[in-house]
């Protein structure tokens, strides 16, 4: 606060893990690290949702693959993947209130030079995705959803009759481009975050994070395209 | 040339601001933004009323002084220009114009466009020294520094703390600020006795004073009259999570005394 003096770091949390997650530094780092384990996870998802290409047998092979031979793995997975939303949603959250904290009064004239979409885009489109998992879970991982009868195991009758309905197609559609523009943003910010990016002249500049959140965005959404459009046999 | 001035009037930190609106006449493109705002303060003084206070000192773009949001932009339109160095030559005859002070909770406004910017004082007493021995200089080339290292710290030492990165930030963060200081003394031999409690303490100073967290929009790069990196950012968290790392108890650092 205004006033106060300079802060000892003997008084306040010596606890390493404490004084870490107060700062506004540590929490980025831990959005960063969550953050680049979904991108992570979603790279293999996007690469395994590509086999319904090669038809019923391969995409249900695929998919029994993961649920009997490697079983316990995918339970691994969907824990440190749970951990990790919640860490990265708990983080922003608090930044979000520090952040709308530290300004107080608006600026009547606004005139934004750097950011970008994508960069203003992070705190709604990472709740729109939220939800968005949250649905996507409901419909195609437990079938609690069933805009069309659900059938377990059988990932190419639920992925053929869900993605037949318009407005479930849409919700997808819609859902990957604020996937693509969190990650162009994030992929990038996230490696910059954790200070391991090389010192560059225009440190906006941003290819790889680009190509990532294209192929993602390409890779997710030509599923649910594909099969509305009936091109998948 | 002629302006049309909407400025941010506040009669003290606690008074209630509004805009007032001014007409500037008579201004000559080669005026800077300060000159500019002088002949407007002259007409208020001779017609008895309160000239617009606001803060600037060098007027030659080296003191961090000045600074105000100028049409939406720290510093006004031309990329790494103070206000003072800002010439009304950039702007269109005619040009209506806001002027607002830089809004940040860690600088109150104490008067018009004058805020409070002591809260980087305190950042920077926090950790942005070194205790290199004094006494005679040193020999030229007496302690080794790669032109490289020189380079970067020097980049980073160009910050003049005038607040405009945190004017900028859409989450009012002076993590570019910090990230300048953290640069400068961490890049360099001298630097490195201190260098871990420096990231450590700069930045819980930081958060104290109720700075926003960086989220990488890259207003503050595009705001900052020196045209810091936002490269320094990447190297305090780095900085940061060595420090972290290594981190032991406080007491036993200071111990030798």
């Amino acid at each position: 606060m205004a006033g106060s003096q300079p802060a000892a770091l003997g008084v306040g949390p010596t606890n390493r893990v404490r004084l870490f997650w107060r700062s506004t530094v540590g929490k980025k780092i831990v959005m960063s690290v969550t953050g680049l384990i979904m991108v992570g996870f979603v790279l293999l998802h996007m690469i395994g949702n590509l086999q319904i290409f090669e038809g019923a047998a391969r995409i249900n092979a695929y998919s029994h693959f993961l649920h009997h031979t490697i079983n316990e793995l995918l339970w691994l997975v969907r824990v440190v993947l749970l951990v990790s939303v919640v860490l990265h949603i708990v983080a922003a959250i608090q930044l979000t209130r520090i952040d709308r904290a530290a300004r107080p009064v608006a600026y009547r004239r606004r005139e934004p030079q750097a950011a970008t979409v994508a960069s203003r885009s992070m705190r709604w489109g990472g709740l729109a995705l939220a939800l968005f998992i949250v649905f996507h879970v409901l419909h195609l991982t437990t079938g609690t959803i069933q805009p069309v009868p659900f059938a377990p195991g059988d990932v190419y009758a639920n992925v053929m009759g869900g993605f037949r309905i318009w407005w479930v197609t849409l919700i997808y559609v819609l859902a990957m481009i604020a996937l693509g523009l969190h990650i162009f943003h994030g992929a990038w910010s996230s490696i910059r975050t954790l200070g391991v990016n090389r010192p560059k002249a225009e440190p906006l500049r941003r290819p790889v994070a680009a190509l990532v959140a294209v192929i993602l965005w390409a890779g997710f959404s030509v599923v649910p395209v594909a099969v509305f459009f009936g091109w998948v046999r | 040339m002629k302006f049309i001035l909407h400025v941010w009037r506040q009669a003290g930190p606690k008074a209630q601001g509004a805009f007032s609106v001014y007409e500037a006449t008579g201004i000559s493109g080669d005026m800077s933004f300060l000159e500019m705002m002088d002949v407007v303060n002259e007409s208020l003084i001779e017609h008895g009323e309160q000239p617009v206070a606001f803060d600037h000192d060098c007027r030659e773009g080296i003191c961090g002084a000045c600074g105000m949001m100028i049409n939406g932009i720290a510093h006004g339109p031309m990329r790494a220009t103070a206000t003072c160095q800002l010439f009304m030559r950039h702007f269109e005859d005619g040009d209506t114009i806001y002027v607002e002070p830089w809004r940040a909770r860690a600088f109150p406004v104490i008067k018009d466009l004058v805020v409070d910017r002591s809260a980087f004082d305190r950042v920077i007493a926090a950790g942005g020294y070194i205790t290199a021995a004094t006494g005679g200089a040193r020999d030229a080339n007496n302690i080794l520094v790669a032109k490289t290292d020189a380079d970067d710290a020097m980049d980073a030492a160009a910050c003049i703390g005038c607040g405009a990165c945190v004017a900028a930030c859409p989450n009012g963060s002076a993590s570019l600020f910090a990230g300048a200081k953290v640069t400068h003394l961490g890049v360099l031999p001298q630097g490195q006795a201190e260098r871990r409690q420096r990231v450590l303490r700069m930045i819980a100073q930081m958060d104290e004073e109720g700075f926003g967290g960086c989220t990488w929009h890259g207003e503050c790069h595009e705001a900052c009259p020196k045209a810091i990196s936002l490269d320094v950012i990447s190297r305090m968290n780095a900085d940061y999570l060595r420090a972290l790392w290594a981190m032991r108890d406080e007491k036993q650092e200071q111990g030798a005394g």
